[in-house]
C-alpha cells in the first residue's frame, strides 16, 4: 500500500490534482481511494488531499496519518507549515519550486525532489503568474518520480478530467514528467 | 335529509384490505352538513354566475348545475367562505332552521 | 465500465440506472453533489426525469410521496438535519406504502453545529417503517440503490441508502458501472397496482378509524418481515448478473473467531484491516458488518453470533439513556438464545472522530481482558 498526501491552497486544484492521479492510477487496474480534507475549504488555506493506492481492495477507510509520500503545490506553505508531518522515514517529498532539493532543511531525512511546476504552468498559460495552475503539472512529476502509473494513462486521465485548455494541461503534465 | 348513495366500506380483516387507506368513503359516509349552525342561502336573481363560491368552499359541497351554484346541505359546514368571497353579495349566512 | 467517483456520485449513478422519473431535492452539505450531479444529468437528458427544485427537505419528501403515489420512480438525497425535517413525511412515504429511495449521508446531529459524520440521524428514523442499507463503499453505494428500488417496490416499502459523511460521500473510489442494459433486466419499471389516475380516482391517505388502522400497521410489519428473505434473493440474483454480492450483512473471516466485531458504516470495512491485524498477531478476530438495519437480519446475528465466543459491537451512535443502539439490537437479538456470547458495546467516533484500525485494536484489547461486560457503555477515544 503506498499512501500520499498533498498540500495546496483552497482554489489552487489540490484536490483536483489528487483526483486526476487517482483516475490515471486506477487505469493500470489498480484499487485506489483519494479523499480531500474532510470539512470546509476556503481559498488561499493551507488544504490538504490523500491518496490510497493498493494492488488489491482497500478495506481501511481511516484518514492517513503517515504517508509515504508528500506532493506540495505552493511553495510557500514549505515555511508556513509542516509538510513533513507524519511522513515515513525516507519518504519522498515532491515540491512545485525553482530551489534545488539541498536548499531544504528536511534534506538527508527524506528524499526532496522539486520541480518548477508554476514556471510550466505558465509557460503552458495555464492561469497567470498571480494564479497559475499547477495541480496537472505536479502529476506529471509525481508519476515521474513515484512511478505509480504510465504517463500516457495521465495524460488520458487530465482529458477526462479537465474541461479547460485538457491538452495544454497534458503538455504541461508531460513536461513536468520530462523535468522531473 | 335525503339519503346518500355513499357507502361506507368497513373490511371484515387484513386480508381484504389494500396495502394503503384509498378511499374508504370517510368523507362521503360522514356527513357534515349536521356540524352547521348557520347555512348559506343564495339569491340567485343577484348572482352574477362566477363561480367563486364554488372556488372556495373547502368541502367541497357546492355544485354548479345549469351555471348557478347549488349548495349540497348534507355536507356543507356552514364555514361562511362562500358569502366572504361572493362578489356579489348574493349569499348571506342564515341561521339554521332547527 | 470502472470510474474513479465519490461516493455522493455513486448515488446519482445508482438512481440514474435505476431510471428515477421524479428527483425533488433540497441540497446540504454534505449531500450537495448528489443533487448537483443529477440535475446536470436531468439538464443534459442522460437522465429522463423531472427534477424538482424545493424548498425544503419536508417538501422533497412530500413531491416524492405524490410522484410516488401516481406511479413514478423517485429518488431524493440528504443529511442529519434535512433529514430530521422530513421525519413527518417519512411515516408517510412508509404509511401510504411509496417505495421511495433515498439517499441519507449520515451526519452528526446539531448542536454543536457539525458536518462529519455519525449515524444518529438515521438511526433517530429508525422505527419510521423504511429499511435501512448502511454502505461501506462507493460500489455499493450504487449498487445498494439499484436493490433497494428492486426490493422497495415489490413490498411497497420505501428505502434509505445510507452512507458516511466525508469517509464515503466524498472519498473517490474504483466503481464499476454497470451497463444500463443489465440493470433494466434486474430492475423492470416501477407498476405500481394502485396508483393515483384521473382515470380511476381515489382519496389516498384519507381518515382511517380504529376499525382499519390497526390492520395497516400489521400489514406493513408482515411485509418488512418478507424483506430479509427478498433480500438475501435479490442480492444473490444481482450477484448473477453483475459479480457482486448484496446480502444482509458481510461476513469477514467469522467462522472460528474468538472474538467478532460487529459494525457498520466506513468502520465496517476498516475493521476488516484489524481484523487481519489482530490474526497476524494470533488472535483469532472476525468482524460481522451489518448491511441491513431494517428489517433487523435476526436469524442471520444468532446464527453467526451465536458460534462465537465474545462479540464487541461497535457504534459511531448513541440512544442516550440508554446504549449504543447496534448493541440494544444485538442484544435483544441473542435474548433466550442458548451459547450466546457475552456482548461488550463500545461507543466511538461520534461527529466525525475517526474509526482506525488502532480503534478496533484497542476494543479488541478490551473485550478480551475481561469474561464479560461489566459496564453499559465502553466509550473509546473520549478526552477524559
Amino acid at each position: 500500500m503506498v499512501e500520499i498526501r498533498f498540500h495546496g491552497r483552497g482554489g489552487q486544484g489540490t484536490v483536483v490534482a489528487s483526483k486526476v492521479l487517482a483516475d490515471a492510477i486506477a487505469k493500470e487496474g489498480n484499487w485506489v481511494q483519494a479523499y480531500p480534507e474532510f470539512g470546509v475549504e476556503r481559498r488561499g488555506s493551507p488544504v490538504v488531499a490523500f491518496i490510497r493506492i493498493d494492488d488489491k481492495r482497500i478495506y481501511d477507510k481511516s484518514r492517513i496519518y503517515a504517508p509515504d509520500h508528500v506532493v506540495v503545490l505552493d511553495p510557500t506553505l514549505v515555511e508556513a507549515i509542516d509538510i513533513t508531518e507524519g511522513l515515513k522515514e525516507g519518504g519522498t517529498i515532491i515540491i512545485n519550486t525553482d530551489r534545488k532539493p539541498d536548499e531544504f532543511p528536511f534534506r538527508g531525512r527524506f528524499d526532496v525532489r522539486t520541480v518548477h511546476a508554476t514556471e510550466i504552468a505558465v509557460k503552458h498559460k495555464l492561469g497567470n503568474l498571480a494564479a497559475p495552475i499547477v495541480n496537472t503539472a505536479i502529476t506529471g512529476a509525481v508519476v515521474k518520480v513515484l512511478g505509480l502509473t504510465k504517463l500516457e494513462s495521465l495524460a488520458q486521465a487530465i482529458r477526462e478530467a479537465i474541461a479547460i485548455k485538457p491538452e495544454d494541461n497534458v503538455k504541461a503534465a508531460q513536461e513536468a514528467y520530462e523535468r522531473a | 335529509m335525503k339519503e346518500k348513495k355513499a357507502k361506507r366500506i368497513v373490511y371484515r380483516s387484513e386480508r381484504e384490505m389494500p396495502l394503503m387507506v384509498i378511499s374508504v368513503g370517510s368523507q362521503t359516509h360522514n356527513l357534515t352538513g349536521a356540524w352547521r349552525n348557520i347555512r348559506p342561502e343564495i339569491d340567485l336573481e343577484k348572482c352574477l354566475k362566477c363561480g367563486i363560491c364554488w372556488k372556495f368552499c373547502p368541502e367541497p359541497a357546492i355544485e354548479i348545475v345549469d351555471e348557478r351554484p347549488v349548495v349540497d346541505y348534507d355536507y356543507c359546514k356552514g364555514c361562511g367562505i362562500c358569502a366572504e368571497e361572493c362578489p356579489a353579495k348574493c349569499i348571506v349566512m342564515a341561521e339554521e332552521r332547527k | 465500465m470502472k470510474k474513479v467517483i465519490m461516493g455522493n456520485h455513486a448515488l446519482s449513478y445508482g438512481a440514474m440506472l435505476s431510471r428515477a422519473q421524479v428527483i425533488p431535492a433540497y441540497p446540504i452539505t454534505p449531500q450537495t453533489q448528489v443533487v448537483e450531479l443529477l440535475s446536470e444529468m436531468c439538464a443534459s437528458k442522460t437522465l429522463d426525469a423531472k427534477f424538482i427544485k424545493v424548498e425544503s427537505e419536508h417538501s422533497a419528501m412530500a413531491s416524492c410521496i405524490s410522484a410516488s403515489a401516481a406511479g413514478a420512480r423517485t429518488f431524493t438525497a440528504t443529511s442529519a438535519q434535512g433529514l430530521a425535517l422530513m421525519h413527518e413525511m417519512l411515516h408517510w412515504a412508509s404509511g401510504g406504502r411509496h417505495p421511495v429511495v433515498l439517499g441519507n449521508i449520515n451526519r452528526a446531529m446539531a448542536p454543536g453545529w457539525s458536518i462529519w459524520t455519525d449515524q444518529n440521524d438515521s438511526l433517530s428514523e429508525r422505527d419510521t417503517g423504511w429499511m435501512q442499507f448502511y454502505c461501506s463503499s462507493n460500489q455499493e453505494v450504487l449498487d445498494s440503490v439499484i436493490q433497494a428500488y428492486k426490493v422497495g417496490e415489490a413490498l411497497m416499502i420505501p428505502a434509505m441508502v445510507i452512507l458516511d459523511a466525508f469517509a464515503l460521500s466524498h472519498t473517490y473510489e474504483v466503481v464499476e458501472i454497470p451497463e444500463q442494459d443489465k440493470v433494466d433486466a434486474f430492475l423492470p419499471p416501477f407498476k405500481p397496482e394502485i396508483r393515483l389516475t384521473p382515470d380511476d380516482p381515489h382519496a389516498f391517505g384519507g381518515l382511517t378509524g380504529p376499525e382499519h388502522y390497526f390492520e395497516l400497521r400489521y400489514k406493513l410489519q408482515k411485509d418488512m418481515e418478507k424483506a430479509p428473505a427478498l433480500i438475501e434473493g435479490t442480492g444473490l440474483e444481482f450477484e448473477r448478473l453483475f459479480g457482486r454480492r448484496l446480502g444482509l450483512v458481510d461476513e469477514y473471516k467469522c467462522g472460528d473467531a474468538d472474538l467478532l466485531f460487529v459494525s457498520s458504516g466506513t468502520a465496517g470495512y476498516t475493521a476488516n484491516v484489524a481484523v487481519d491485524l489482530l490474526r497476524d498477531e494470533g488472535i483469532k478476530a472476525g468482524n460481522l458488518r451489518m448491511r441491513v438495519v431494517r428489517p433487523f437480519p435476526f436469524e442471520t446475528v444468532r446464527r453467526i453470533l451465536g458460534k462465537a465466543k465474545k462479540a464487541a459491537v461497535v457504534d459511531r451512535n448513541i440512544s442516550y439513556g440508554h446504549h449504543g443502539i447496534f448493541y440494544q439490537e444485538v442484544k435483544s437479538a441473542l435474548y433466550g438464545v442458548k451459547k450466546a456470547p457475552p456482548v461488550f458495546g463500545y461507543i466511538t467516533g461520534l461527529g466525525g472522530r475517526d474509526i482506525t484500525p488502532d480503534t478496533f485494536k484497542e476494543i479488541a484489547a478490551h473485550a478480551l481482558a475481561k469474561d464479560g461486560p461489566d459496564e453499559e457503555i465502553v466509550w473509546i477515544g473520549v478526552k477524559r
